[in-house]
């Protein structure tokens, strides 16, 4: 029995023309296929929205108002641009508190309790609600009821239907994020005298800063370019924004409303619009990554 | 060290009431903004469920299976916006799960060298957060324009079939399922490769060990492994796709009339809202909010079902 012997039967040998080995290789290909299939589209919408975006983007674009339809040419989405910012910079408001807050619940104080779990539960389903839905239910809720000061359309409305749908990733990263911290680490807090408050606020939720930061970074770049809760909450205005408590534009809804209309004018704006969008979320997605990073020390 | 001294060190102190108020408000405080949650979720069903009253009462049942969306005389059914709700996001899922399940194993397993594969799903994952209204543009000017010929093709040679009866012209149901499918595979194929690469490497091991090729282990013990997370991963997908509003609304055409024909326009729960709800009459705005509810019980279910299939069938390891 020596390794000769073997070599002369050839039984160890690989034999590509073996029915086994030609099946590997065909879904190999296949597989290789399907991947080139699905990546295709994925880069050709990067470089269309790139390219093209870029090609209609001027600096002056940032300070000035859209066109009337049927204008020439020219106009800008400085008001889309601000409005973005503040429609967000509202739904943070109301989102972050409340997402953080309960996060710090689950993991500090609820546990694995009945409550909580229900709370999860209630987490991963309003995750899974419809972006529409929840311009829905804040048009019944606040715009069509009128209970904001008599005001319909508005720019608070608007903030308040992204907050819903900003809430579910701001929870769930921050309750994982804390779950992570060593237990050690409260011990000792709560051993050398710090209250259960002191313990969360000063120790624990400091240690576990870089994943909730990465949640409220994540949450911040998918509610920037949600469009449908917007249409009839924030709707669309094609002036300055004048008060939080009127209607505002915003990019993504400008970028719907534009990009059906048939002057030419308009749809290059939305070209423009998308470009700004997408390089906008693109950076805060790198942004979460770059915090996220800090987190796996 | 006198003895004095070490009396006061031992001095058992009291909190002040002060704390134990901040603790306890505290406590409070973070109970009441977890519940947040439960309010939104049931204020949600509540919100759109009265708003749905009126309908409710004068269509009952008959909404769900009547087609006829007329605001002309006020009467509403949304067989047709159900109907193409199902249909878009069950054939975008027909088309994106070997897609999105192929290029998971592909990017998990080394076929490739491990730099390209980083590369690759890093930008899988970038792109899953391009917005959806950009994708509607991008549907519009280029895939619609890009994918007519083909269907155009289909329609010459199968134009027999019903589902291929009409010739396609510009925004359909076709292009809003192109466009769902590239929306869903970020999806399928993040939280696949994920669970993939969860699978641990023992599996894999005795696989190989045994003899199997590569294949034969990760279609007979990786794939099967790491099936929870999958199926959870495509009822996801799922949900996703029975709620996208913008892209497909901005490509599927917005038709009312029911039409079996996938090439011609359609319409969806969501994008029948979207279109409507600006200029709608007060009855109309019932049955739009109507077909909300329908959707919101609709996604609801997908998702409960995806929770409770990934906790099902979640293997245990370790």
């Amino acid at each position: 029995m020596t390794s000769s012997s073997f070599k002369a039967k050839g039984d160890l040998l690989f034999k590509p023309g073996l029915l086994r080995n030609q099946g590997n290789r065909l879904m190999t290909s296949i597989a290789a296929a399907f991947s080139v299939i699905a990546i295709i589209p994925l880069i050709a919408v990067i470089l269309f929205v790139l390219i093209k975006g870029f090609a209609f983007l001027r600096p002056a674009m940032f300070f000035e108002l859209p066109p009337v339809p049927g204008q020439e040419m020219g106009g800008g989405i400085g008001n889309a641009f601000l409005g973005t910012f503040i429609v967000t910079g509202l739904s943070c408001l109301f989102a972050i508190p409340v997402g953080v807050g309960g996060g710090i619940y689950l993991a500090e104080y609820g546990g694995e309790n009945k409550f909580s779990e229900f709370i999860r539960f209630g987490t991963n389903v309003l995750a899974g609600v419809p972006s529409i839905i929840a311009g829905v239910f804040i048009y019944g809720l606040i715009v069509s009821s009128r209970i904001l000061f008599g005001s319909t359309f508005s720019a608070v409305a608007g903030g308040l239907a992204l907050s819903v749908l900003m809430l579910p990733t701001i929870i769930k990263t921050t309750d994982e994020g804390l779950k992570l911290v060593p237990q050690e680490l409260r011990w000792g807090a709560l051993g050398v005298g710090a209250s259960k408050f002191v313990t969360t606020i000063k120790v624990v939720v400091p240690s576990a800063i870089a994943p909730i930061a990465t949640g409220v970074v994540l949450g911040i770049a998918r509610s920037a370019g949600e469009t449908a809760p917007l249409i009839f909450t924030a709707f669309f205005s094609p002036y300055w924004p004048d008060g939080l408590l009127e209607p505002m534009a915003t990019m993504s809804v400008m970028i719907f409303n534009y990009a059906i209309m048939p002057y030419e004018a308009q749809v290059q704006l939305a070209w423009a619009a998308s470009f700004v969008l997408v390089i906008m979320i693109l950076a805060m997605n790198l942004l979460a990554r770059w915090i996220s990073s800090f987190a796996q020390r | 060290m006198s003895a004095s001294g070490q009396s006061s060190l031992y001095k058992l102190r009291h909190r002040p009431p002060s704390d134990k108020l901040v603790d306890n408000g505290f406590k409070n405080l973070v109970v009441l903004l977890a519940l947040m949650v439960a309010i939104i979720l049931i204020g949600i069903f509540i919100v759109v469920g009265s708003q749905a009253a009126e309908a409710i009462k004068a269509f009952g049942l008959n909404f769900v299976f009547s087609s006829k969306w007329d605001p002309v005389r006020d009467t509403y059914g949304a067989f047709t916006a159900i109907y193409g709700t199902l249909l878009t996001s069950l054939l975008a899922l027909v088309l994106a799960v070997p897609l999105g399940v192929g290029t998971a194993i592909f990017l998990t397993e080394d076929f490739i060298n491990g730099k390209v594969r980083e590369v690759i799903s890093n930008m899988v994952e970038l792109l899953a957060a391009i917005p959806s209204v950009v994708l509607g543009l991008w549907a519009i000017f280029v895939l619609e324009p890009f994918v007519r010929p083909i269907l155009m093709a289909i329609h010459n040679v199968l134009g027999w079939i019903p589902f291929f009866s009409t010739v396609p012209s510009g925004p359909g149901v076709m292009p809003a399922v192109f466009i769902l499918t590239i929306m869903l595979l970020p999806i399928i194929t993040a939280i696949s490769r994920d669970s993939l690469n969860q699978v641990p490497q023992d599996l894999r091991q005795a696989a190989y060990g045994i003899g199997a090729t590569r294949w034969t282990s990760i279609l007979r013990v990786l794939v099967p492994a790491a099936i929870s997370g999958i199926i959870g991963g495509i009822m996801l997908a799922l949900g996703r796709a029975m709620g996208e509003t913008m892209a497909v609304t901005m490509i599927i055409g917005n038709q009312t009339s029911f039409n079996i024909s996938w090439f011609a326009p359609g319409n969806t729960i969501a994008s029948l809202i979207a279109n409507q709800f600006g200029e709608a009459g007060e009855l109309q705005m019932s049955a739009l909010m109507y077909a909300a509810l329908v959707l919101m019980i609709i996604t609801f279910l997908v998702n409960v079902l995806a929770q409770w299939i990934v906790r099902r069938l979640a293997l245990k390891y370790e």
